[in-house]
């Protein structure tokens, strides 16, 4: 309704000064400021030689929504984003997806920030709900992952990406070699952090420094260390017929790598990527399990490692192939003898080759084979994917 | 929250900027960062963000080039979406307010000149169009003799303490783009009317600045790779054409040009897209001698 008045108000005046009569036809409209929308159709189909509601990572806390990807034909997080200068002195971003469970569509706000485009010196502050920028796969949304899935490491104690809503101070240093330095206060409601507002709603915590540059034409590199500190307060997840929490605090160093080749820099016709994290998690706290009648109460302090390698060699323009070993471990000091998923009886890992098809930059077919060890019994899993962007045009982010 | 405290103080303690005696200028490409060192000479330290060899359309905002435009005075580029994948991206993640679109310290070169190929309706079935026409504008050396009018003055008024020496600068490149322009322009009219085929439709300001017909496409829509059906499909299309040239630029597999000049005995060359793109063409005036001599020397 005001702003119908307004353009009431300005539109004579803007037709008076454009003055020629062949203009006429430009109405005031609001719809020319319109942000960049894009949509990403994401499904797949996928086979298991296990059944995937036993799926677990031995020695590890699993977040409620931590498993595989539905068997069978399904889809995926179908995600809408728009994002638009706000003025000359901000930038706003929201994406959110619209998610498929059991015949129920809801929506995740996944992330709704803005962030400054004009301060002083090469500083930005970035807020809202936003993927942390810690360790290298976790700002970057699931499809613009290389595999189908994320890391197991990414999984097992990232939930498969850490993001809060919060408020991010990063700071480019004026320098020919990149470094980026940046530190985070989050609200800690997701996993690993639960529950913020106990922590009066700054419950998490990261800094982060990222360093990265060229070598020669043909390839460019990245590297960087993070470190994640949470409150966790009643962390609860249904085990079994039991239900698992822990208070305490859980802390994550994240050391990440990436390189990338493309012959005389030219990454359309033929490229190959090397990627590897290594995640390191120490919890302590207490530890409670739920077993009607009986709870039991005891203290609980974990050492948790995680990594994964991968390669991706796009070996002609369009067609890619990729290769990704996974691997964790979990040392855990339990005081409470009922069984939990925190005994660490097996050691996951996994092997998956993957192989895609991107008909244009806007569209992509994944076929992909894991070899999966989370489980102390092999899982044979194939996962047809496909991928649709329409819309604004994605960002080539490195 | 302390240690975020600590770690704030900590930056803004070492964040002394180091004095710079030359403009920084980060081009998006080479025939904006050669033009800049034309005007601009040790005045300027141009650096383009892709070489000659890739791909404009194709890069990733990797970290060499966020650290480039966290240091620039002045950000020049094609527009017109051409770098639309990257630029943003990088001119977000540099946090340097003084090159944001919009300020004195960034440029779009399409912006000085008039865009050709605009399409009438945008829609991805019809591949990578560019809704706002055809960005590949520097092929055409009037192009460039315009956009330098602009560099100039905008190096200018970034640097207003050696506005003369630009100015003066800009006369003398001027002066000899004019005279290098009407020798060119002499050198081109035979090829005036004849048809050619290109592998990206990246050589439209080319044609229109020669004169020269594009009868086809080795890519089947903009920004897919020739494919056999439409290759054979193109190959029976020539048939009642006569063709002079069949043109690509470095970056471009060379495979469907050779195929296709092996089938029709048509000659095929690389063209300089950019500035040290093939020897010889070391700066602008070299590209331009390149490619007028390349197509004269080709035509069949």
């Amino acid at each position: 309704m005001h702003l119908h008045k307004r353009a009431a108000l300005v539109a004579p005046l803007l037709l008076i000064s454009m003055g020629s009569p062949a203009r006429a036809q430009n109405q005031v409209t609001n719809n020319a400021f319109n942000p960049a929308i894009s949509l990403i159709l994401d499904g797949h189909y996928a086979s298991y030689s296990l059944d995937p509601a036993s799926y677990r990572l031995a020695g590890f806390q699993l977040d409620a929504d931590a498993g595989l990807p539905s068997e069978g034909l399904s889809l995926d997080e179908t995600e809408l984003a728009m994002s638009a200068n706000v003025d000359d002195k901000f930038y706003g971003f929201l994406t959110a997806a619209l998610e498929q469970t059991d015949g129920d569509t809801s929506i995740d706000l996944e992330e709704a920030y803005f962030e400054t485009l004009a301060l002083p010196k090469g500083l930005k502050i970035k807020a809202g709900q936003f993927l942390s920028e810690i360790g290298y796969l976790n700002p970057i949304h699931a499809h613009a992952w290389d595999f189908n899935d994320a890391p197991l490491a990414y999984v097992a104690m990232l939930n498969t990406a850490y993001k809060d809503p919060g408020v991010q101070l990063s700071w480019v240093v004026p320098s020919t070699l990149f470094i980026q330095l940046g530190g985070e206060v989050l609200r800690g409601d997701s996993f690993p952090a639960a529950n913020g507002a106990v922590s009066d709603g700054t419950g998490a915590s990261t800094l982060f420094v990222h360093l990265g540059g060229d070598v020669g034409e043909t390839s460019s590199w990245r590297g960087g260390v993070s470190y994640l500190a949470t409150d966790a307060s009643d962390r609860t997840t249904d085990f079994d017929a039991s239900s698992i929490s822990f208070t305490g605090t859980s802390d994550l160093t994240i050391a990440d790598f990436v390189w990338k080749w493309a012959r005389g820099g030219n990454a359309r016709d033929r490229y190959y990527v090397i990627q590897a994290e290594y995640l390191h998690r120490t919890e302590n706290g207490e530890l409670t399990v739920s077993a009607p009648p009986a709870n039991e109460v005891g203290p609980y302090a974990g050492t948790q490692d995680g990594f994964y390698v991968q390669g991706v060699y796009q070996f002609r323009p369009r067609w890619r192939v990729g290769l990704r070993y996974d691997s964790l471990d979990a040392n855990n000091d339990l005081g409470v003898t009922a069984p939990t998923p925190l005994v660490a009886v097996h050691r996951p890992s996994r092997i998956s080759v993957m192989s895609d098809f991107s008909n244009s930059e806007f569209s992509r077919l994944r076929l992909q084979i894991n070899r999966d060890d989370s489980r102390p019994e092999t899982d044979d899993q194939v996962v047809v994917q496909y991928l649709m962007s329409l819309g604004a045009h994605g960002a080539h982010r490195f | 929250m302390k240690t975020i405290l600590i770690f704030t103080t900590a930056l803004l303690a070492t964040m002394a900027a180091p004095a710079r005696a030359a403009l920084e200028v980060f081009a998006c490409e080479g025939e904006w960062a050669a033009l800049a060192v034309e005007l601009g000479g040790d005045l300027v330290n141009a650096v383009s963000a892709t070489t000659a060899q890739q791909d404009p359309h194709y890069i990733q905002a990797r970290p060499s080039l966020i650290a480039k435009v966290r240091t620039a005075d002045l950000v020049v580029c094609t527009g017109a979406d051409l770098e639309v994948g990257w630029l943003p991206l990088l001119l977000r993640q540099a946090g340097n307010a003084t090159v944001q679109p919009g300020q004195t310290g960034y440029m779009n070169a399409s912006d000085y000149v008039d865009l050709l190929d605009k399409p009438t309706s945008v829609d991805r079935s019809l591949g990578d169009v560019h809704p706002y026409g055809n960005p590949h504008i520097q092929a055409d050396p009037r192009n460039i003799g315009k956009v330098a009018t602009a560099l100039a003055e905008r190096l200018a008024k970034l640097d207003p303490p050696n506005a003369a020496t630009y100015q003066g600068r800009y006369a003398n490149f001027s002066a000899r783009w004019q005279a290098a322009l009407d020798r060119w322009t002499a050198a081109i009219a035979p090829l005036q009317g004849r048809q050619v085929v290109t592998h990206h439709k990246g050589w439209v300001y080319l044609e229109s600045w020669a004169g020269l017909v594009e009868v086809g496409n080795l890519e089947p829509k903009p920004g897919l790779p020739a494919s056999a059906a439409h290759l054979a499909e193109l190959l029976d299309q020539l048939k009642t054409k006569q063709v002079a040239v069949i043109i690509r630029s470095v970056y471009e597999d060379g495979k469907a040009s050779e195929w296709l000049a092996g089938r029709t005995s048509i000659p095929y060359v690389v063209l300089p897209h950019t500035v040290g793109s093939v020897p010889g063409a070391d700066d602008l005036v070299g590209m331009f001698d390149v490619m007028v001599k390349t197509l004269l020397e080709a035509r069949q």
